[in-house]
């Protein structure tokens, strides 16, 4: 049986997804405990250079898939080029990001290789070898412990959840041919507006608003989110309300974020908006209601009227740069 | 068009969950249940498609217990045709990836042009389901769409993705899943509640799709089942006598005791 632990770093046009030196890190963790190596894996176009940047995190294999061919994701080509690589390598533990990219690969390897896997993990343990990994369930009201049957145990890491840490290692990096499978669907047409925006789901900050913005003017909620490196959400009702676009809503039928600083403004917490918020570090709350149930879950509270506290806090920080 | 819409019944978003004795399942005979939200949104455009291409049926397909029959009837009532119930005590406490080997055994003997699924049930959120179908079927995938077109045999669809959206194209057969902004899912009438009931909904048990028992080999098993830990055990009212003082106290909070910024 094999103790070495295989990393996928999910990579995109722009550089590595920032899941990937928290997988590569919590990787790492798990090698030095088990005594194994750690491997990452890189596919894309454009990744050979890029791929060595995972020695700083302390991976000591980098083998990447780099061709033309692969710069769009397609999960038939990747999971193919992936099936090859683990059983060239046999990891004992195999994990990746929780980008649907990434669970796409995750449930179709372990389909493949009739495994178990589990995505959205928050923590690992190690019962002798095996895994033991903490997953939530019905939105974040409960956390399950799981463990997986078959090898690898394949594992999609939740964002912002896993520290990074610096452990560079001599890596020595293996070039893998790709097996270019023939692709099931095609693009057609990119409608991408190529900002310099942070992911929601890596952002360390989100401001995050609700039907008490009034509308779509989400300027203030910008600023702040600028001025902090952070990303601007929102609940459904703001969504519903067309004040902003689907991909921005927080919640159990939307995006799942755990950043260090979570500022809920004009949103009441409803369950299925805490569902998508509650795991984060820091919560404040900024809400005219004293009663709002948000209050019951935000580290800060602030009772006032948003309009009046959010210029307030701009002016603040701006004072201090 | 034959379609079938892959529908998982969950318990309604807002319901308390509670641990049961075992430790590793929770009770369930307080809880509502409801059609998984996104699956929701796949039944209203399995119906729109169909209403469009004039012809065809929609085929409700759920694994679960056996009292999901009745959202599956929710489904027939919004305008679905038929519903095929997979109910097996077998498949109690069964995990995704059974939940897909099942699903795929019967759809390897069920007539479609597409499959609609949700991106992601919202009990065990695992967005595992759909692409290990796709998989098992060798048809392809076409995640998180919010708007679609078929034609010639050919679907096309909008897919979002951070920053925008992807077009991407497939031939039929393939699976779809939803996004939120894809349709308003309707309300049946009691009209439809009424002709739903006439509707039939076949249920197959593990031996009726030729899968032992055997065959069930959990391969992601829970082991326990804990509540997360309470929230805001030490929260703070942040005080002042205007907005601007209380912005100021806030990131003075924030930095010295917090930490942050
Ligand atoms: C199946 C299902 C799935 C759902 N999924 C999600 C989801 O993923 N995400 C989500 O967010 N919701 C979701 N919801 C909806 C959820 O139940 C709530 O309806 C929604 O979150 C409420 O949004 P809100 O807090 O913006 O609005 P409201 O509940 O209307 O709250 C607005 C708040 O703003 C405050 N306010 C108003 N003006 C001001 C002001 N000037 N200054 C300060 N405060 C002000 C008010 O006091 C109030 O508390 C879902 C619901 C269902 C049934
Ligand atoms: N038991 C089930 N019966 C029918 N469809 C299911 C079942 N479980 C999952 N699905 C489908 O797969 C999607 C994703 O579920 P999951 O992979 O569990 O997050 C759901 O939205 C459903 O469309």
């Amino acid at each position: 049986m094999s103790n070495n632990v295989m990393v996928f770093a999910g990579y995109t046009g722009a550089g590595f997804k920032k899941s990937a030196f928290e997988a590569v890190s919590e990787g790492r963790r798990l090698a030095n405990r088990l005594n194994g190596v750690l491997t990452a894996v890189v596919i894309g176009s454009g990744t050979k250079e890029t791929a060595l940047e995972l020695a700083r995190y302390g991976a000591d294999r980098i083998l990447t898939c780099d061709h033309p061919a692969l710069e769009d994701f397609d999960p038939d080509r990747y999971t193919a080029i992936l099936t090859d690589i683990v059983k060239q390598y046999p990891p004992a533990i195999l994990l990746l990001g929780s980008s649907y990219n990434d669970k796409n690969i995750a449930a179709r390897l372990a389909a493949r290789l009739d495994t178990g896997a589990a995505t959205e993990c928050l923590e690992f343990a190690l019962d002798s070898d095996r895994l033991v990994a903490t997953r939530p369930l019905y939105g974040g009201k409960l956390m399950a412990q799981v463990t997986l049957e078959g090898t690898p145990q394949i594992a999609c890491i939740r964002s912002n959840v896993f520290p990074i840490a610096e452990d560079m290692k001599a890596a020595e990096q293996v070039m893998i041919e790709p097996n270019l499978a023939e692709p099931k669907t095609r693009v057609v047409e990119k409608k991408l507006k190529n900002s310099d925006k942070v992911e929601l789901t890596e952002a360390d900050v989100v401001i995050s608003g609700g039907r008490g913005m009034g509308s779509s003017d989400f300027s203030l909620l910008e600023k702040l989110a600028e001025l902090l490196g952070g990303a601007v959400g929102a609940s459904r009702t703001a969504v519903d309300e067309g004040w902003r676009p689907y991909p921005d809503q927080v919640g159990q039928t939307g995006k799942v974020v755990s950043p260090k600083l979570y500022v809920a403004c004009g949103i009441s917490g409803a369950m299925q908006h805490l569902a998508g918020m509650s795991s984060s570090e820091c919560i404040v709350g900024i809400n005219r209601d004293p009663d709002a149930p948000i209050f019951n879950y935000a580290d800060y509270c602030v009772v006032d009227d948003l309009f009046k506290v959010l210029p307030a806090l701009i002016e603040e920080i701006k004072g201090q740069q | 068009m034959d379609i079938v819409v892959l529908m998982k019944q969950v318990p309604d978003t807002a319901a308390l969950i509670q641990i049961s004795e075992d430790n590793v399942s929770i009770k369930t005979e307080d809880v509502k249940w409801v059609i998984n939200p996104y699956d929701e949104l796949a039944v209203e455009e399995a119906i729109r498609i169909r209403e469009k291409q004039g012809g065809g049926k929609v085929i409700i397909l759920t694994a679960g217990a056996g009292s999901a029959s009745a959202t599956i009837r929710t489904a027939l009532a919004m305008g679905a045709d038929e519903g095929i119930l997979i109910s097996d005590p077998a498949l109690e406490n069964s995990d995704p990836q059974i939940t897909a080997k099942v699903i795929a055994a019967v759809l390897n003997n069920v007539n479609f042009d597409l499959i609609i699924a949700g991106p992601r049930a919202v009990d065990d959120d695992s967005s595992y389901v759909p692409a290990a179908i796709s998989e098992y079927l060798g048809v392809p995938l076409l995640s998180t769409v919010i708007r679609q077109e078929i034609s010639n045999g050919k679907i096309q669809c909008e897919q979002t993705v951070q920053d925008g959206s992807i077009v991407l194209e497939a031939n039929l057969p393939a699976i779809i899943t939803t996004q939120r902004g894809l349709n308003e899912p309707r309300y049946p009438s009691l009209a439809n509640i009424m002709k739903a009931k006439k509707k039939s909904i076949v249920t197959k048990t593990l031996a009726d799709i030729g899968l032992s028992s055997e065959q069930k080999l959990i391969k992601t098993k829970i082991v326990s089942l804990a509540y997360p830990p309470r929230r805001n055990a030490e929260k703070v009212i942040v005080e002042g006598a205007s907005a601007e003082e209380k912005a100021a106290r806030l990131l003075n909070l924030l930095q010295d005791k917090a930490g942050i910024l």
